[in-house]
Parts: structure tokens; sequence; C-alpha cells
């Protein structure tokens, strides 16, 4: 069982780290207006970080290789991406590539 | 840019039927509201799937209301992440929220305790509705109704989500790509804004790096190396821009 004092006091920590950085940078517009390095940094995290996060979530299906685990992972991975390109509709890929995740995974632990 | 003032006697004159209160809040807010429903049944799924009691994905999402991060944050709770770790994440997670002061029409919205619900639920989505240039002069009822609105929805669709998750039998797993899914599908959209393969390959590189140095804290050591990458490339570009202008300077007769 989780102890709920640590759920509580880490969505403390996360809802005031975030408030934080939505209402910090109103005191401070003209810096940030002309911070060049903020700016790179900024354009730059987006992507990256989304792409960190993916590779993260994913981190205990890949090591160590299973057939039971990596195989719906690739499977699920290439619907999502694949249909992500292609229609470019955010919940329709996020849900064909669960949806197909948790079939595979749930006929291979059967088998 | 020459902004009008931001009082109401020099705000232009609306249309007739558009009116500025609450309701035309709410009709500005709705598409984003079912929009966000299937993201939010999703989620309430995985907090009851993570062995979480079911009134735990309302609070998350009240509190936290931000929802890439809530989706991280059950992972890194059931995980039993240290407080130092959550923080962190966060901070990387929602750091482009710097960002959207610079167009919030925060001026609009009076009395402090408004603003501090107003800088409270400035989500992507309040920042995305708001980026107009006519939002300038928006009422603060107009303002806070898309704010409070999506709010509500973001709640209600996530309770109603934990209330479906808690009827799923135990025999179906792997619903926890719906993490992956949503990281890899806001990558591809962040692709589109920044079509840059360095970018995206130095990050895959610091991830993988940070598997295998650092598994138990992978996260923060990754995020660590990128944003050290980030900042070392802006102080490179900085030096060869320098550079250049020099050199262009002294070839100039």
């Amino acid at each position: 069982m989780i102890d709920p004092v640590s759920v509580a006091s880490s969505i403390a920590v996360a809802a005031a780290v975030t408030w934080t950085l939505r209402a910090a940078p109103f005191a401070a517009l003209v810096p940030l207006r002309r911070s060049e390095l903020l700016a790179h940094v900024g354009e730059r995290m987006p992507l990256g970080v989304m792409l960190i996060l993916a590779v993260y979530s994913m981190r205990g299906a890949m090591a160590p290789v299973e057939t039971s685990t990596t195989l719906p992972l690739v499977v699920a991975l290439a619907v999502t991406v694949g249909l992500h390109a292609w229609r470019r509709n955010a919940v329709l890929s996020m849900f064909a590539g669960t949806a197909v995740h948790v079939l595979l995974r749930s006929v291979l632990a059967l088998a | 840019m020459s902004a009008p003032a931001p009082d109401t006697a020099s705000a232009p004159p609306l249309a007739p039927d558009a009116g500025d209160g609450a309701a035309a809040g709410w009709r500005t807010v709705m598409p984003a509201c079912i929009a966000v429903i299937p993201l939010g049944l999703a989620f309430g799924v995985l907090v009851v799937q993570s062995g979480l009691d079911w009134w735990w994905a309302p609070a998350f999402a009240a509190f936290v209301f931000a929802g890439s991060l809530e989706f991280l944050l059950v992972g890194l709770i059931t995980a039993a992440a240290p407080l130092a770790q959550i923080a962190v994440s966060s901070l990387l997670v929602n750091f482009r929220h710097v960002f959207y002061a610079l167009t919030f029409p925060l001026h609009r919205v009076h009395g402090l305790g408004w603003k501090a619900y107003s800088t409270f639920a400035l989500t992507d989505e309040a920042y995305a509705l708001t980026a107009t240039p006519d939002a300038a002069n928006w009422s603060r009822a107009r303002i806070i109704a898309i704010q409070a609105g999506f709010h509500a929805a973001w709640v209600a669709s996530v309770a109603l989500g934990a209330g479906l998750g808690t009827l799923i039998p135990p025999e179906v797993q792997g619903l926890d790509f719906a993490v992956t899914a949503l990281f890899v599908v806001l990558g591809m959209d962040a692709y589109r804004v920044r079509r840059s393969v360095p970018v995206a390959l130095v990050a895959i590189a610091c991830a993988v790096a940070a598997a295998f140095l650092a598994p138990d804290d992978m996260l923060l050591v990754a995020m660590a190396l990128f944003v050290a990458a980030l900042i070392g490339s802006y102080l490179g570009g900085r030096r060869r821009r320098r550079t250049a202008s020099a050199s262009a300077r002294e070839d100039r007769p």
C-alpha cells in the first residue's frame, strides 16, 4: 500500500513548482523577453523533454528484452507513431496504441 | 507593437452579439473541454490501475492541473521517488510555462485572489485560447470562465475515468502504455514546431546514457545532461557568431 502522506506531499511539491513556474514570470517580464539563453533553451526543450520522458516510460519493457513485454511495446509504438504521422489526431493515436498494447500484453500473459 | 491601454474606455466596441462575460468564455473553452475528456478518462484509469485509491485521481487533477506532469507523477509516486526528484521533474516538464506570461492577459484579471487562481490555472490550453490579440481586451469574467471551465472539465473527466478504472478486471494488462503514447505524441507535435533532428538525437542519447549510468536516477540525470547540452550549444553558437562577425569586420576594407 502506498503511504497517503507521501502521495499528498508529492502532489503538494508538484503543484507548488508548477504554480511557481506559471506565476513568477509575470514579475520578471522584461528580463525574460531579453534573455537569449532562455529563448534558446526554451525553443528546444519541449521536443527533447518529451522524448526523454517517452524513453523513461518505456525503460521497464526494454530491459530485459522479453517477448511478452517488448513485442507489445514495439508494435504499439509503431501503431502510435504511424497513426499520428498520418492523421495528426493525438487522442486517436494514443487510444489505438494503448488498445493494441493492452490486447497483446493481456493475450501474451495468458499464453 | 503598440497595444491599446488596457482600460475599458479604449477597448474596441464588441460585435453586438459577441458579449464579453462568462458566457463568451464558456463558448471559447467548450471545444477544449470536450477534447480533453478522453485524456482525463485515461488518466483516471491509470491512477486506479497503479494501485492508488480512486479519489487520488481528482486530487491530482484539481491541485496539480498539468496533464503531462500528472501522468509522470503517478509513475514516480508508485516508484517511491524522493521529493527532490519530483520537484526537479516538475520544473523540467513544466518549464515551458515560463513563456506563457509573455502573452497571457493577466492585466485584465483584477484582484489578488483572481490573479492567484488565474496564474495557477495557466495551462497549455488556457495559454492557447488567450493567445489572440483581442484577448488583451477580454473581461475578467471571460478569462476566468475559460480557465475554471477547463479545470472543471479536467477534474470531472479524471474522476469519471477513475470510477470506470475500478471496473476493469486485473487480467487486463498494459494500460500504462497510455503514458508512453502521450509523450510520443507530444514529442511528434513538438517536432512539427521545432524540426531539429540533432535536438531529438541528443535527447534520446541523454536518456539512454542515463539509463545505463544511473538507472535509479535516470530521469534527473537525463534531463540534466540535456539542459547542459542546450546551454553548451547556446554558448558555442554565441562564440561562433562573435568570431564570424569579428572576421567579417576585419575583411571589410
